[in-house]
């Protein structure tokens, strides 16, 4: 045990403590200063910070705040993942093949530009008010977005490994998962990363406009109620939880797949 | 394994909109096990042959006669390794390799101390070994080099060409070598194509008698003689 406390403390260094203790202060300042404004801001428009944890305290307790934050969660990795998969898959193919590029490069330039309340709208009254539509929504939001930084990384494939793979004689299988995927790992990344942000946003809004639970529902009811003090306790522990993945998560994903990258870029 | 290559025309159409033609009327057969250094200036075509006996290339007039079932070992002149993956794991992707085999391979080119390392750590000659134990790694029937010597100074170009024709010997693969240096065709072929400068025409195809490592000084420098004199008189 006293070893491993040495350890730690030595893997913990002073310079590290003051990087940590840097980063934090910004967060230190928003939270004074937030308390300040609480004290001089009318009646229910700004809580102090301890109200808002109360709160969440109190949801924590009856289970409310993790079945709705669950709920929600659930929704952004499945919409996630699927644009991610459908938008890879298009991407891919576009940027492989000028006809399929040509003959959906019209849809997918209507589908950017098409604001999310418009598709998010159109799903429920087409598909009706439920999950399929929830999540089919978000995830037609993603996915050109996805689909679009993905042909750019299929049209930068090398030329000279995909002879190497057809002298060789890969089969479909180790040519895709060797010499293929490997080089779309940074599009991959900036579509992931992206993403990510983008469809926890949509999705409070979908559970706003059409879904009986999860964060954006009960920032809905919060609106209704004018009711900062919850719309807070709602939203702020689903902001961290959704920095703790990326950090926790994406990040550490990341430098995984580019170990093999020579540091300082060589 | 044989080889029947006989391209009657091969032409590619520049940006202008014209039609360039880079090889003319090129004509030969290898027997099985046969070593031939295509020799030529640069920009004669002797990649693009490489190309087309390989299948890279489809697009001419002629065809290519293989049997049917046979594995390619490649050396391009990059070496083309996926630098995301280690040089174990290079070698070990185009083929199911087993240990000894896999063993075999890498002491003969020297690469025991660096089957973890991944291929931008790797010195262009090292990188150029790795290549063309993943040529053998397929166990090939018909081995395709392209100037597997080049920018490697002399020495080590001569130690390499040494393991090189070392584990072609023993695999028997009938072997097609790209080069534009006599020399080099003369110490590993048992036979020498000349290609003409561009279009490349077959312009000489000799066949080296001597018994591999038994030719003399003189001999080799008389069989040089003949060859630049082959390509003097085309050039004229």
């Amino acid at each position: 045990m006293r070893k491993l406390i040495i350890k730690a403390v030595s893997v913990w260094r002073p310079g590290k403590t003051k990087a940590v203790l840097f980063r934090l202060l910004p967060l230190i300042l928003l939270l004074l200063v937030w308390q300040a404004g609480s004290r001089l801001a009318t009646a229910g428009t700004l809580p102090s910070p301890l109200a808002v944890v109360s709160v969440i305290a109190t949801e924590a307790w009856s289970g409310a705040l993790f079945l709705n934050l669950f709920v929600t969660l659930a929704r952004v990795a499945v919409s996630f993942a699927l644009a991610m998969v459908l938008g890879t898959v298009l991407g891919v193919a576009m940027g492989r093949n000028k006809t399929i590029d040509r003959l959906c490069d019209p849809l997918l330039i209507v589908l950017l530009n098409l604001p999310a309340l418009v598709v998010i709208v159109l799903a429920y009254i087409w598909i009706g008010l439920n999950e399929v539509a929830a999540i089919g929504a978000v995830a037609l939001n993603k996915l050109p977005n996805t689909a679009v930084t993905l042909r750019e990384g299929a049209r930068a494939l090398d030329k000279n490994l995909d002879e190497m793979a057809r002298v060789f004689d890969l089969t479909f299988g180790k040519k895709l998962y060797h010499v293929v995927l490997p080089q779309l790992v940074p599009y991959l990344a900036a579509a992931m990363r992206s993403g990510l942000s983008l469809v926890w946003k949509i999705v409070l809004i979908v559970e706003l406009l059409g879904r009986s639970n999860g964060v954006g529902f009960e920032i809905g009811i919060a609106f209704q109620l004018f009711d900062v003090t919850r719309l807070l306790a709602y939203a702020l522990p689903f902001v961290g939880l959704m920095l703790a993945i990326e950090t926790v998560l994406v990040q550490p994903f990341e430098r995984h797949l580019s170990r093999w990258r020579p540091p300082h870029g060589a | 394994m044989e080889l029947d290559v006989s391209i009657a025309r091969k032409s590619l159409r520049t940006a202008s909109g014209q039609t360039r033609i880079i090889l003319h009327d090129v004509t030969f057969s290898l027997r099985q096990g046969e070593i031939c250094a295509l020799l030529g200036p640069s920009g004669c075509g002797k990649t693009t042959l490489l190309r087309i006996v390989s299948g890279l290339d489809v697009d001419f007039e002629g065809r290519i006669a293989l049997p049917t079932r046979h594995k390619i070992g490649m050396v391009f002149q990059e070496p083309r390794l996926l630098p995301w993956r280690s040089v174990a794991q290079n070698l070990r992707l185009v083929g199911a390799l087993s240990d000894i085999d896999l063993a075999e391979i890498v002491t003969a080119l020297r690469l025991s101390r660096h089957l973890d390392h991944f291929p931008g750590e790797l010195s262009l000659g090292l990188a150029r070994r790795v290549a063309i134990a993943r040529a053998f790694a397929v166990k090939p029937d018909l081995l395709l080099l392209d100037e597997p010597f080049v920018s490697l100074d002399a020495d080590l170009a001569a130690r390499l060409r040494e393991e090189l024709l070392a584990l072609v010997l023993k695999r028997k693969a009938t072997t097609l070598v790209v080069t534009h240096d006599v020399e080099e065709a003369i110490a590993i072929a048992d036979r020498i194509i000349v290609l003409s400068a561009a279009p490349g025409r077959l312009i000489a195809d000799r066949i080296i008698e001597a018994p591999r490592g038994a030719l003399t000084e003189a001999r080799i420098a008389k069989v040089k003689e003949a060859i630049l004199s082959v390509i003097a008189n085309a050039g004229s």
